[in-house]
């Protein structure tokens, strides 16, 4: 299959005769010098693809071309050299009609400022593109309708825009792009205008429409934050040019040049990065039919005073520490040595750092990560927790050294009620 | 006289002017009997048609009217103004004036909002129309009825054409304000959903560029109502009819009595067409009373 957008050396050059400027930033010219010829060179040879159901983020400041950028690749602005394929096809090469059939079937696009034609209800304004392709009423109200539910405005669609709040308005722009039924998503600083506790939830939501629904994003922001959170790869962009792309674990840890390292200095580390990048593997763990014997042995081949139990489906099913381990042996009993009062804290593999400090806190087990199924993945003594935070880097797969001393020994019970925090984004 | 008489050598712009004119009268002659013609039967029916009723069956008509679309105040502001017109022997000019405001503005409207699209959508256009409005609209008034009445003669139509003429500028002006103004972004929402430039202008340009383009209207309206009392030294029957009469006479009474009509359709049109505009900004208009109403029972 081919990419869903591939980008190969586009120029964009604003001005009077835009192929001379391009000739001479190809002959190494720089931006200024073409900026004195009245020239502006907004975006300089970008290449780049954008695989089927990937998000893609361009991250830049303003002026970095970015938004140049996306309007090229739905023909918005024609490209000034360079092609730009959807699938197979070169946009550049197409009559204006065919660049609209495309616009109406294939890429949809979501504004900064919302943009909804304020005359119209919320429902009209999510049915807006399937009214442009032609469709009937009744076919497009009611694919405005379900859309309007995928993004939770089940029942808005009689209200006018203005009736709703910014976050809710920028709902409906998603609806109306989902609506189209397009593969391909443009999100032009689609969030920036929210206030920051509706950005996160619009940008757990897009995470969670994309995957459901399978669709390619492309989306444009100058937050890097906001980047490394939704993006599966990033291009950073500056002054026209793309300086890196990568996924967000290269970005941080392998900044191509100063431009990058110096920008992602101010990257909260611990909103970006999520359980799964410090989480590290015991090297063993015990299923649920083993007795205290097994455990015993375990316990003295992984040096830890900690062990996981696991169902036979591999969700986890408690954890023995050492003390209780050797007291069953000493006593020759046959069951496990639950603990009461020690509850297993599970988290999801996808919980920034941030949010794992309360739980870490409340317990004095590591936290067990689970994947999306519930199933066991790793876990996080507390120790290594306070080391990614410190650094922003964390060890993956080395066994532990030390944890907390455990202060309660002795009885035995079925692990406690699970600290859940499964998705856990508040 | 210029003290430069010598130097400068004089120009017969008038002349040319005039030339041309004489041209056009020559040339154009088809063209102007069929405007005569569709002038007096619009506007002489039009007339008839508001004569029809007996003023005090037409009054209280007019002040629903002024209730539906603003307020019930308007509607009883309506009543007793229009009484006292009738009362000052004012009915007959007053309605005769409204036919003619009324026509022309419709025709004003219908040459000016294509205009206006056009000088919006195109540069070029809009380069060209500007200075023409701007000649329009600054050339006394009084001037267009030396050409009216040698194309079509005195009587209505050359008031019709004058005021048609002086009308117009505001119409093409807002109008194309109104579309260039509308939110580029919302505009290329449209375009990035594939709308062609006829569904661009008619699903966001025009609907969004609605209040800008009938507050033109309104002062279309307002110039031809100016227009139309000057068009009154062409013979135009109605209230400007009176009016030259009074000056031309140093009648007092006349005056103030006919120009008080003038006042009186002018308040009436100005407000129910700036509510036309905004229909939001009058909630206790009765039709925005029907409308909750109505949306109101079903929930």
């Amino acid at each position: 299959m081919p990419p869903a957008i591939t980008a190969d050396g586009l120029y964009k050059v604003f001005g009077r005769r835009p192929a001379r400027g391009v000739e001479a930033l190809r002959q190494g010219r720089t931006r200024d010098e073409l900026r004195d010829e009245g020239l502006t060179a907004a975006v300089i040879d970008a290449s780049f693809s954008v695989e089927p159901g990937e998000n893609f983020v361009v991250m830049g400041l303003s002026g970095s071309g970015k938004s140049t950028l996306i309007r090229m690749v739905n023909g918005l602005l024609p490209a000034s050299a360079g092609e730009l394929r959807i699938g197979d096809d070169v946009l550049s090469s197409m009559s204006p009609g065919k660049v609209r059939e495309v616009r109406r079937k294939r890429v949809s696009m979501v504004f900064q400022h919302f943009a909804l034609l304020p005359h119209r209800t919320v429902g009209e304004n999510a049915a807006y593109g399937l009214e442009v392709s032609g469709l009937n009423r009744a076919d497009r109200e009611k694919r405005a309708t379900e859309a309007l539910e995928m993004v939770g405005l089940k029942g808005w669609g009689g209200y006018r825009p203005s009736a709703l709040s910014g976050g809710m308005q920028q709902r409906v722009g998603l609806a109306r792009a989902l609506a189209a039924g397009t593969d391909i998503m443009l999100m032009d600083e689609a969030f920036s205008a929210l206030d920051p506790l509706i950005r996160r939830d619009m940008q757990d939501q897009l995470i969670e429409l994309q995957q459901k629904l399978d669709k390619t994003i492309l989306f444009i922001t100058h937050d890097l934050n906001e980047a490394m959170r939704i993006g599966d790869r990033i291009a950073m962009m500056r002054d026209g040019r793309i300086e890196q792309i990568g996924t967000s674990d290269e970005i941080l840890n392998e900044p191509a040049n100063d431009y990058v390292a110096r920008f992602i200095q101010d990257v909260d580390r611990s909103r970006v990065m999520t359980a799964q990048n410090i989480l590290e593997r015991p090297s063993e763990t015990l299923g649920e039919d083993h007795g205290p014997r097994t455990a015993h042995r375990m316990l003295r081949e992984t040096q830890n005073p900690w062990l996981v139990a696991l169902h036979r489906d591999r969700t986890p099913l408690g954890v023995l520490w050492e003390e209780d381990v050797a007291e069953a042996v000493r006593t020759g009993r046959d069951e496990l040595p639950w603990v009461p009062g020690r509850e297993m804290p599970v988290v999801s593999y996808d919980t920034p750092i941030a949010d794992l400090f309360a739980p870490s806190a409340h317990h004095l087990n590591p936290l067990i990560v689970v994947d999306e199924d519930g199933k066991f993945l790793g876990v996080i003594p507390r120790v290594t927790l306070l080391t990614a935070a410190g650094t922003g880097h964390g060890e993956n797969g080395d066994t532990v050294t030390t944890v907390g001393a455990p202060d309660a020994a002795g009885g035995d019970a079925l692990p406690g009620t699970t600290h859940d925090t499964l998705g856990g984004d508040r | 006289m210029n003290p430069d008489d010598g130097l400068v050598p004089r120009i017969p712009v008038g002349e040319w002017a005039e030339t041309g004119i004489d041209w056009l009268k020559a040339n154009l002659a088809w063209l102007f009997d069929a405007f005569r013609w569709l002038m007096e039967f619009l506007v002489g029916n039009f007339t008839e048609a508001l004569l029809f009723l007996p003023a005090l069956v037409m009054i209280p008509l007019l002040a629903l009217l002024a209730w539906a679309v603003r307020s019930w105040r308007m509607g009883i502001g309506t009543l007793v103004m229009m009484i006292v017109v009738v009362a000052m022997d004012q009915w007959t000019p007053m309605l005769q004036t409204m036919a003619l405001v009324i026509v022309a503005t419709l025709f004003a409207v219908i040459i000016a909002v294509p205009l206006g699209i056009l000088a919006a959508m195109n540069s070029t256009v809009s380069a060209i129309v500007k200075p023409i409005m701007d000649f329009m609209q600054t050339m006394p008034a009084f001037v267009y009825l030396i050409p009216a009445v040698t194309f079509f003669s005195i009587g209505l139509v050359p008031g019709m054409f004058s005021t048609i003429i002086f009308a117009l500028p505001p119409g093409v002006r807002m109008t194309e304000l109104g579309i260039r103004q509308v939110d580029s972004e919302t505009v290329e929402a449209g375009e990035s959903f594939g709308a062609n430039r006829g569904q661009i202008l008619r699903g966001i340009q025009l609907p969004l560029a609605i209040p800008t383009i009938m507050a033109g209207v309104n002062q279309v309206i307002m110039l031809a109502l100016s227009m139309a009392v000057i068009a009154g030294m062409a013979g135009t029957e109605g209230s400007g009819k009176l009016v030259v009469q009074a000056i031309s006479t140093l009648d007092l009474p006349l005056g103030v009595e006919a120009g008080l009509g003038v006042v009186v359709l002018a308040v009436f049109l100005d407000r129910v067409t700036a509510a036309l505009g905004d229909p939001g900004d009058y909630k206790s208009s009765l039709l925005a009373v029907l409308r909750r109403r109505r949306t109101a029972s079903p929930a």
